[in-house]
């Protein structure tokens, strides 16, 4: 017989030591969203569960001058509540409260959205587009990587034996800025993405855009970073040539499979799709940001 | 009992409680969690039973070692097919299906070969869950893995791989020489088809596909079961019929039906699917073994792979019509996937096809045939959404190319009183007029319609029965009455039951308690299926609250020493016929009852009949969508469903079904499949893949009963649990049609395909 050790610590450098000193699986469980419902189903059978919700910093969201940081332990529910990042990036919120029903609301995480491994991850383009940075904290210490950096393929993460993910790290928007993510469910709700879209933009007073990032979920192995779709709005008025070309471009960086959830062909289209309409929304809150 | 409804006083016309809408009896226990569904039942000493499954779609079983498993300490049983009696192949009639014995008994149990990913291998009982998992992980099956087949049409190709090398095709002139998967074909023809093409100015042929569809019931198959050392079996479990898992695990097992019990549990969800047994000859054998009672709860993924689901179909339809719209010929050939054991629904699909209808020369093909998937059960109304959606799609490519109002040309041709089915009877008075009429005046029907949006109309039958149905009620001394049936309610028939008694009693619902009863509590009951609880339980609760109003008249004359016919009954109220029958106060239900131990004993009767004359149910549905162009995604804006009740006992939960019927044809119609890999594994075992709509995919349902009373019964009721799921998949097909020009033939209409059509520039979805 298998046993199965659970520990709650309440610091991130004891979360860290038991995660690093494990002998066999060990997890890390923040809302257990995805990791329980693996435990009921077999698809795991780790040794150790180590449960990060009592380390306060990774519980937090806080907000200066120059960034918001945002505990990788936060839940949909209170990070919903929290006007300061609706304020600065509402589609990353947007992004996060889309997963699941209203009582997954209450345990899902960024963090655990994040590092479960999912291409798909709601929240993951959302952050890439908003230019979200990882504080990890391991064994050797602390070190930052960009979200984008965070999957490395299905399941499969950045982060060494013992790292975990403590907070996101978000620039507070200048002026004219706007985000949005859209995903395409076949359904309304309770789904996973077939394509998911995040757009961030910033707007000049001439309303030129003079920065944007596109963050594409669930069409490639891992998350990704689309250059050539910032590339596309940047020194335009975000008119529809310019729309089409960010179009294109995310449809260009697919790389696709064929699954249960969608076809290559419709990933690719609907992907160009998205985009274009994240952007739209992201441009609407980008003007009323004036 | 005829006269039941006479001496009530209760014409159809003036019913005091059948049409009116209390709380249902069983609702603040389902909704506080109080009530008990099939796993909460537990029994000291209880073991926890699991189920080994096969990972493969078709292999040989060449041995089964469980030695390991054995040995584990904990382990208190395990049954392979070496531990299941052989049974010989045995086909009976199951309500609207037929089921053969020797095929139930190696679907619970594999015997020679794995016919599907999730076919039952072996099963264990042990101390604890974790114990029997680690046993299954200890059995050793040694399979030859076999080519397998999961598409219809490819199964019927001679090259295919066969799954019953003892199949020859049924209802094939001169019998075939070879097996196939092709089990039998089914053949129905009236008039003359070449005649009636040839009188036609317009012609539609067309090919469509349906998918396999799972009933989706909330609550996964559970049973607990208890063998004693005397051979009196007991059995808890979620079922929609306790006799019929007593007589298959009777007949499975070689015990004498009087020696098991079975108990229903309340029932989350069944829609036909729990109509069959899986989990209960298992472990009673199980329990039979360890001499302990045995726990067996299913996961949801055993429910996807191993339950369920209904036949997935492929349908070529032909109809013609004159230009001044009179359909003159229909023609179908269809195809239905049985699973891995042979008895789709094929003959009702081939009834159903064309029968709101009146069309003089048709003709009828089918075939039941086999593939490495589950074995399929009934889902509501069997066989009939699946040709009824082609039919209604060519209908109304008809209609469009006529240049007639949808709604119009099926007014235009409408089955009524003495129109012939195809299949051979007269239609009774039926509603499929009523229904059209209802749904073309309806405000829906006129409202004007948004760029991008659509409208279908799609009209749907289903026979509905009646069959074997108990009822007992006892009238407590306090006035109050417990009427005892034995069908589990899921769909709110113990309402209608109390309804139906209340009514014949003259007493109100509230002082009526519906009980579900098990199988020694009751008489032979015929599962909850076939629409047929409402109508033909219902019966046989008014027959046996005729024979206690008989004892009640008998009592007051007794007591007022007149002879029994100077004493009628009304309204719960025992009078003196007339004046010169005697001058008594009348005597209530409860009076009567206070003295019954001095009168006679107490007043109980027991109804038990074979109800005939179930009135066909038809419905019409009118949906609208809007498409969105770059996705493929489509929103079920507005959706009336209009049906033909009979008479609404309970018009809350008639309602309910309309909806509930709705919305599981709005999700056969554009997300549900199942997901085969190459291998023919299951790959979306979940509701997470598996796409049922959830409650913000839809609007409200408006669900609109029509009555057009059925004469065979007192209060005219016809079922209505089944035809509201007939409809929706063409009518949703309809409404894309309208909205985009395109008509979509194979099922699901999911984004991708329906996107893939509309770029390819209109046809087919593509499988």
């Amino acid at each position: 017989m298998t046993s199965l050790r659970y520990e709650a610590p309440e610091t991130v450098e004891d979360a860290v030591r038991l995660l690093a000193d494990a002998d066999g699986e060990a997890r890390a469980l923040a809302g257990g969203t995805d990791l329980l419902v693996q435990l009921r189903t077999d698809l795991v059978r780790p040794g150790l569960i180590v449960d990060l919700k009592r380390i306060p910093r990774l519980m937090e969201v806080s907000a200066n001058g120059a960034e918001i940081r945002v505990g990788a332990a936060v839940s949909g529910a209170v990070l919903g509540k929290s006007e300061a990042v609706k304020a600065a990036w509402p589609g990353v919120v947007e992004a996060l409260e889309l997963i699941g029903s209203t009582q997954i609301q209450g345990r899902a995480s960024l963090g655990g959205n994040l590092c479960n491994g999912s291409p798909a991850a709601d929240s993951v383009p959302a952050l890439i587009a908003a230019g979200a940075v990882c504080e990890v904290a391991g064994p050797g210490g602390t070190r930052e990587v960009p979200v984008e950096d965070v999957i490395t393929a299905p399941g499969r993460l950045a982060l060494g034996p013992g790292e975990i993910v403590v907070s996101f790290v978000m620039p507070k928007p200048p002026a004219r800025s706007g985000d949005a993510y859209l995903r395409f469910i076949p359904r309304t709700e309770m789904d996973i993405a077939v394509v998911g879209a995040g757009v961030a933009l910033t707007l000049g007073e001439d309303g030129v855009c003079t920065h944007a990032r596109l963050g594409l979920g669930a069409v490639a192995p891992t998350p990704l970073l689309v250059e050539d779709g910032a590339k596309a709005l940047i020194g335009t008025k975000v008119d529809d040539e310019a729309l089409a070309a960010l179009a294109a471009a995310a449809s260009a960086a697919c790389n696709p499979i064929d699954d249960k959830r969608g076809t290559v062909e419709y990933r690719v289209k609907v992907a160009g799709v998205l985009a274009r309409r994240a952007a739209l929304i992201a441009l609407e809150r980008a003007r009323s940001n004036g | 009992m005829a006269t039941a409804t006479k001496e009530t006083g209760n014409g159809n016309g003036a019913l005091k409680y059948v049409g009116t809408r209390p709380w249902r009896p069983d609702g603040v226990d389902k909704v506080t969690g109080r009530a008990k569904f099939g796993a909460d039942i537990s029994l000291p000493g209880m073991l926890v039973g699991r189920v080994l499954r096969s990972p493969h779609a078709h292999a040989r079983i060449r041995s089964i070692d469980t030695s390991a498993a054995r040995a584990l300490p904990g382990v208190k049983a395990i049954v392979t097919r070496d531990e299941m009696p052989e049974v010989p192949s045995q086909w009976v009639p199951a309500g609207e299906v037929q089921v053969n014995y020797r095929d139930m008994s190696q679907n619970v149990m594999a015997r020679e070969k794995a016919l599907y990913d999730g076919h039952a291998v072996a099963a264990v009982a042990a101390t604890s869950a974790a114990i029997a998992r680690q046993a299954l992980d200890l059995i050793e099956v040694d399979y030859e893995v076999l080519p397998h087949v999961i598409d219809v049409r490819e199964a019927m190709q001679a090259d295919a791989p066969l799954l019953h090398d003892d199949m020859f095709t049924q209802g094939v002139e001169p019998a075939p020489e070879t097996p196939s998967n092709v089990f039998k074909k089914v053949y129905f023809s009236t008039g003359d088809l070449e005649k009636g093409f040839a009188e036609a100015d317009v012609i539609v042929e067309r090919t469509f596909t349906t998918k396999p569809v799972h009933q989706g019931y909330i609550e996964p198959h559970a049973v607990v079961a208890s063998a004693g050392e005397d051979g009196q079996c007991e059995v808890w479990c979620c079922t929609q019929g306790q006799f019929t898992v007593r007589a298959y695990c009777a007949n499975l097992l070689g015990i004498d039906i009087g020696k098991i019990n079975v108990t229903p549990s309340e029932i989350g969800g069944g829609f036909g699917g729990k109509t069959v047994v899986y989990l209960e000859p298992v472990a009673l054998r199980l329990s039979q073994l360890a001499g302990r009672p045995v726990k067996i709860v299913m996961s949801r993924e055993e429910v996807f792979r191993a339950s369920g689901p209904t036949s997935g179909g492929a349908m070529t339809i032909k109809m013609g019509a004159t230009r001044d719209g009179r359909m003159t010929a229909a023609k179908a050939w269809l195809a239905y996937q049985a699973g891995a054991f042979p008895g789709s629904p094929i003959q009702p699909g081939c009834m159903c096809v064309f029968a709101p209808y009146d069309i003089e020369n048709a003709e009828v093909e089918g075939y039941d045939v086999v593939v490495n998937r589950p074995k399929v059960a009934a889902y509501r109304a069997p066989g009939a959404p699946i040709s009824e959606f082609a039919a209604e799609g060519v209908v109304d490519e008809l209609a469009k190319k006529l240049g007639i109002d949808p709604a119009a040309f099926r007014l235009m041709n409408a089955a009524k009183e003495g129109t012939r089915a195809l299949y051979g009877p007269k239609f009774g008075p039926v509603g499929c007029v009523e229904t059209l009429e209802a749904a073309r005046s309806s405000e829906h029907y006129r409202t004007p319609l948004g760029p991008n949006q659509g409208r279908g109309i799609a009209t749907g039958f289903w026979f509905n029965i009646g069959g074997e149905s108990c009822a007992t009620i006892n009238v407590n001394e306090d006035g109050t009455a417990t009427v005892i049936e034995g069908n589990p309610d899921i769909g709110g028939s113990r309402a209608s039951i109390q309804l139906q008694a209340a009514e014949a009693l003259g007493i109100p619902p509230e002082r009526v308690r519906p009980l579900v009863a098990d199988t020694s509590s009751i008489g032979y009951t015929f599962l909850t299926g076939g629409s047929r609880v409402t109508f033909a339980t219902g019966m046989a609760a008014i027959e046996a609250a005729g024979k206690v109003v008989q004892q009640l008249r008998e009592r007051a004359a007794k007591i007022w020493d007149i002879p029994v016919d100077a004493v009628e009954w009304e309204d719960g109220y025992a009078r003196p016929s007339g004046s010169n029958a005697g001058d008594f106060e009348p005597m209530s239900l409860a009076e009567i009852a206070a003295q019954a131990g001095k009168t006679g004993g107490p007043i109980a009767a027991t109804a038990s009949i074979n109800a005939q004359g179930a009135g066909p149910g038809f419905g019409t549905h009118v949906c609208d969508v809007e498409v969105d162009r770059e996705t493929g995604r489509v929103t079920i804006l507005r959706y009336t469903a209009v049906q033909d009740a009979g008479k609404a006992v309970h018009p809350s939960y008639v309602e309910g079904q309309i909806q509930g019927g709705a919305a599981q044809g709005i999700g056969w119609a554009l997300n549900e499949e199942y997901i085969y890999d190459e291998d023919g594994r299951l790959e979306n075992p979940g509701f997470l893949d598996y796409r049922m709509p959830v409650a913000s995919d839809l609007p409200m349902i408006d669900a609109v009963i029509v009555e057009v009373p059925n004469p065979n019964h007192p209060y005219g009721v016809r079922g209505v649990g089944e035809t509201p799921i007939v409809p929706p998949m063409a009518a949703v097909a309809n409404a894309i049609e309208n909205a985009t020009g395109i008509r979509m033939t194979d099922l699901p209409m999911s984004p991708p395909r329906l996107l893939a059509a509309m770029d390819n520039g209109g046809a087919n979805g593509g499988a």
